[in-house]
């Protein structure tokens, strides 16, 4: 069966929508937070996708945008709920429990991470990138296990979920709704790019850097600012995913979330539009089911990841159109 | 700050290098042969400590112990070697990294499944136990030492074998030029089992060694697989020598940074404080070191390529 | 099209000045002084191994000369990286084809498009919905023949449409000079005697520093050889100049023969 990309792009995101609507329908709110758990998981994994399907850079420490944008959530909540102040220095303030403005904090500080560490990481290829990204987010890891003012390593808890203007977000259809429609401009903006001219040469980089340098532009640039754009999409899911779980620790930075974001984008499809979007159902959906069954589901997961490394590369897009995945 | 508290921190950075080595030595020489990013090496270390901490607690026996971690490490490294590593070889590094990460996964929750959740205990051997007093009067663990002297001992015999045999001849053509061994009609598959098992190995006599000083627990491989992948980008994938230095540069700085920083910030800062910035910029100080060594050169101490 | 360059007083476009490159103790390039003038193809030959490929790399940005000087439209353009190099203008195919396999040929012209136009900043407008850069993309591989073949995925061409294709992202660039890495290998004789008559008319929009194996071609085209030996130019001179060297008979055709 060779199936259309887009008819299964649509489908997924209908899919997304009406399992929540109606678990709110059969009064289930938990089926509406593992929904949003999956929105949440996607979208970060759309961040990673950006450099691992179209640049081709494997970034195995993406956790670290992740648990900067949850310490960013967790860091400005905390000041508000204990009324507090947070002195940066230049000027202090009193912490806040507006989402779009932690939005925005965890954006900022993401894409500069990203840039600064970009400087560096992006010197090296191959195996060595994949090492030093890792390092990079275990030197996060282990700096928030020391860092005792915000729990340390017992994380902090926000009592509160924060607030959306207009909104009642500990209502868990009208918290899924929000990070729904994030994930939606997320993925225009990505589907967007992958055509832009900017999207064309970023994945020439990924296929010959030579090709890229040779008619005139800087790979260097462009994986440089792919890195950045994808950093701050991530460090925005993680304050997302702290808010989702009112609660922040360094097991957010942790070396597993980094291979469960690039696992995720494996099981939908390398360089896919949807692609994380579909790990990230399946994900979530085999935690729950599988975790359910079997504590030991870890196993499971193991044996289907190597089962899509050796018979499925293109994930499940892959699978369902025929298409192969990108190259990485 | 007294010169016995630097000589003990000293030789703690040398113990925990010695045994980083270990780990590293397997990481690099898989890497520098077969071209393979195996992130399933912790779990080597791990099957080690478990192995030893199983035949320990049966025959009583530290020496059993080691040769079973030995074994079993070595055992498993050619199980995964032949059931999937090896398919992997040519593969690209995402391909290698998610099927290695999965063997951590099926390894983790198989060893939880059989040993349960809770750490069990190796006790270092009677004969080991207790401090021994240096030149100096410096009172020192003896079994810490026998690591360090193990580790040393190790890297000597490694070198010996990679430069003085014909095997090391063959471990270093099958780095240079794939070809070339092939035309030699030596088997290069076997040559490559036969590696990853000796990685494996080493890995699982780390495993058992450190496992006498820590608990033996499931996830205990992880945090010394990522400070083994620090030491190997420091010294330059693939070299052995590189793997070497990088590891006691690592085990020094995380060990002294640790001790000596909170220390050099209380000069100038209140106690609470330093020793809170000091602990966190510790725990960050081989992160550091990577960074610079990289900015100085991005292939590592002694890499060649990347 | 782009006009040749004026060079003012019949200064070359491009020219070395002595260089050298080392690897370990084999002297790959020694101390080599070319130029390239207006309108003209520039042919390097040399047995094999002799540092063409080696030479052409330092001249695009490759690989960084130990010492020595690289003069480009009378720019010093040593220290500048390759993709600078590209900039100013100077266009190159690969020996080795460097070509985007996933991607379609109009893409992998495209891209030499969005390289020419800097629009490369640009994160909205589908690639291939951008009039301009589809005009450029489209001219060029209409010039080389390519036409027909704007959809297919670069993995799926034949290797002498590989060839083809080099040149066609290479013109989008309107270079003001052209440096190509044997773009007759792996081309049968007829792809050879089409991409022979299409360099003939080349010159006259840029001049081409052409490394080739294949004789025919390179005697049917040079205005002037160079010959390279151990890293070493032992003659420079017009077809008939070099025919009848006593060194390169010696050196070269001896050892062809």
């Amino acid at each position: 069966m060779r199936l259309n990309e887009t008819y299964i792009n649509a489908a997924v995101l209908i899919g997304l929508l009406v399992v929540p609507l109606w678990a709110v329908m059969v009064d289930e709110p938990f089926t509406i937070t593992l929904a949003t758990k999956a929105v949440i998981l996607a979208l970060a994994a759309v961040g990673l996708n950006l450099i691992l399907g179209i640049g081709g850079m494997v970034s195995f420490g993406h956790a670290l945008f992740f648990g900067l944008g949850g310490y960013a959530m967790g860091i400005l909540a905390y000041h508000a709920q204990t009324f507090t102040m947070l002195d940066l220095g230049l000027f202090s303030t009193g912490g806040t429990k507006m989402m779009p403005i932690i939005w925005l904090v965890a954006i900022a500080v993401s894409a500069v991470i990203a840039f600064l560490m970009g400087q560096l990481v992006l010197r090296t290829g191959g195996v060595y990138f994949i090492m030093i990204t890792l390092a990079f987010a275990q030197m996060f890891y282990y700096f928030s296990i020391s860092w005792s003012q915000y729990g340390g390593e017992d994380g902090l808890s926000i009592y509160v979920r924060n607030e959306f203007p207009g909104l009642n977000t500990l209502d868990p259809i009208q918290f899924f709704g929000i990070c729904f429609a994030i994930l939606c401009v997320v993925l225009l903006l990505f589907s967007r790019l992958q055509t832009s001219p900017f999207g064309l040469a970023l994945n020439a980089t990924r296929q010959t850097a030579k090709r890229v340098e040779t008619v005139g532009l800087n790979p260097m640039h462009l994986k440089l600012v792919a890195f950045v754009l994808s950093g701050a999409i991530t460090g925005l899911a993680g304050a997302m995913f702290a808010d989702l779980n009112r609660f922040v620790s360094p097991t957010m930075f942790s070396w597993h979330l980094s291979g469960e974001l690039i696992i995720l984008i494996i099981i939908g499809g390398v360089g896919r539009l949807m692609g994380p979007v579909i790990g990230a159902c399946i994900f979530v959906v085999l935690e729950h089911f599988l975790g359910g069954l079997t504590t030991y589901w870890h196993i499971f997961l193991g044996l289907i990841m190597l089962a899509i490394v050796f018979f499925a590369r293109g994930g499940v897009i892959g699978l369902l159109t025929g298409k192969e995945g990108a190259h990485v | 700050m007294s010169t016995i508290l630097i000589v003990e921190q000293v030789l703690n950075g040398l113990q925990l290098g010695v045994m980083l080595f270990l780990m590293a030595a397997g990481l690099t020489l898989i890497f520098g042969v077969m071209g393979l990013i195996n992130l399933a090496h912790g779990s080597l270390y791990m099957v080690g400590a478990f192995a030893a901490a199983a035949v320990a607690g049966a025959t009583g026996s530290f020496l059993l112990a080691l040769m079973a971690a030995l074994g079993a490490a070595a055992l498993a490294g050619v199980l995964i070697e032949m059931v999937v590593i090896r398919r992997l070889y040519k593969a690209a590094h995402l391909d290698q990294v998610l099927a290695t990460f999965a063997l951590i996964l099926i390894f983790s929750e198989g060893t939880r499944w059989v040993f349960g959740s809770f750490p069990l205990f190796l006790d270092v051997p009677d004969a080991l136990s207790g401090p021994v007093t240096l030149p100096g009067g410096i009172e020192y663990p003896l079994y810490r030492l026998t690591l360090i002297a193990i580790g040393l001992a190790v890297a000597v015999g490694l070198w010996a074998l990679v430069e003085r045999t014909r095997l090391g001849v063959q471990i270093r053509a099958g780095e240079n030029d794939r070809e070339m061994i092939a035309a030699l009609g030596i088997d290069i598959s076997k040559l490559y089992t036969l590696v990853f098992a000796l990685g494996a190995a080493l890995a699982g006599l780390a495993g058992a060694l450190v496992g006498a000083i820590q608990s033996v627990q499931v996830g205990m491989g992880e945090p010394v697989l990522i400070l083994a992948f620090v030491v190997i980008v420091i010294g330059g994938i693939g070299s052995i020598r590189g793997a070497f230095i990088g590891a006691i540069l690592v085990g020094l700085t995380d060990t002294l940074g640790g001790v000596f920083l909170p220390e050099l910030f209380k000069l100038f800062m209140e106690t609470g404080a330093a020793q809170q910035a000091g602990s966190a910029i510790a725990s960050m100080g081989i992160y550091i070191l990577m960074g610079l060594v990289l900015v100085w050169r991005p292939t590592g101490l002694f890499g060649a390529r990347g | 099209m782009s006009d040749q360059v004026p060079q003012p007083d019949g200064q070359p476009v491009l020219a070395t000045h002595g260089l050298n490159k080392a690897f370990g103790a084999l002297q790959a390039t020694s101390d080599v002084s070319i130029d390239l003038r207006a309108g003209e193809i520039h042919a390097i030959i040399g047995p094999n191994g002799a540092g063409k490929s080696t030479l052409i790399n330092q001249i695009s940005g490759g690989l960084a000369p130990d010492s020595g000087r690289i003069e480009f439209l009378g720019r010093d353009i040593s220290a500048l990286p390759a993709q600078a190099r590209a900039k100013a203008g100077l266009g190159r195919t690969f020996q080795i084809s460097q070509l985007c396999m996933e991607d379609t040929v109009l893409e992998n012209t495209v891209l030499g498009a969005i390289g020419e136009t800097q629009g490369v900043w640009q994160f909205w407008r589908p690639a291939l919905k951008t009039a301009d850069l589809i005009a450029r993309a489209e001219a060029a591989l209409e010039r080389v023949g390519l036409i027909a073949e704007r959809d297919v995925t670069c993995a799926n061409l034949s290797h002498g449409q590989r060839r083809q294709l080099e040149v066609a992202v290479a013109l989008t660039l309107s270079p003001k000079a052209f440096i190509m890495d044997e773009p007759m290998a792996g081309l049968g004789a007829a792809g050879s005697k089409n991409l022979t008559g299409f360099l003939d008319g080349l010159r006259q929009e840029a001049p081409i520093l052409l490394v080739e194996h294949d004789m025919d071609a390179v005697f049917a085209l040079a205005d002037r050889i160079s010959v390279l030996v151990y890293g070493k130019i032992i003659a420079t001179g017009t077809v008939d100049e070099v025919r009848s060297s006593k060194e390169v008979r010696e050196a070269y055709l001896g050892e062809a023969a």
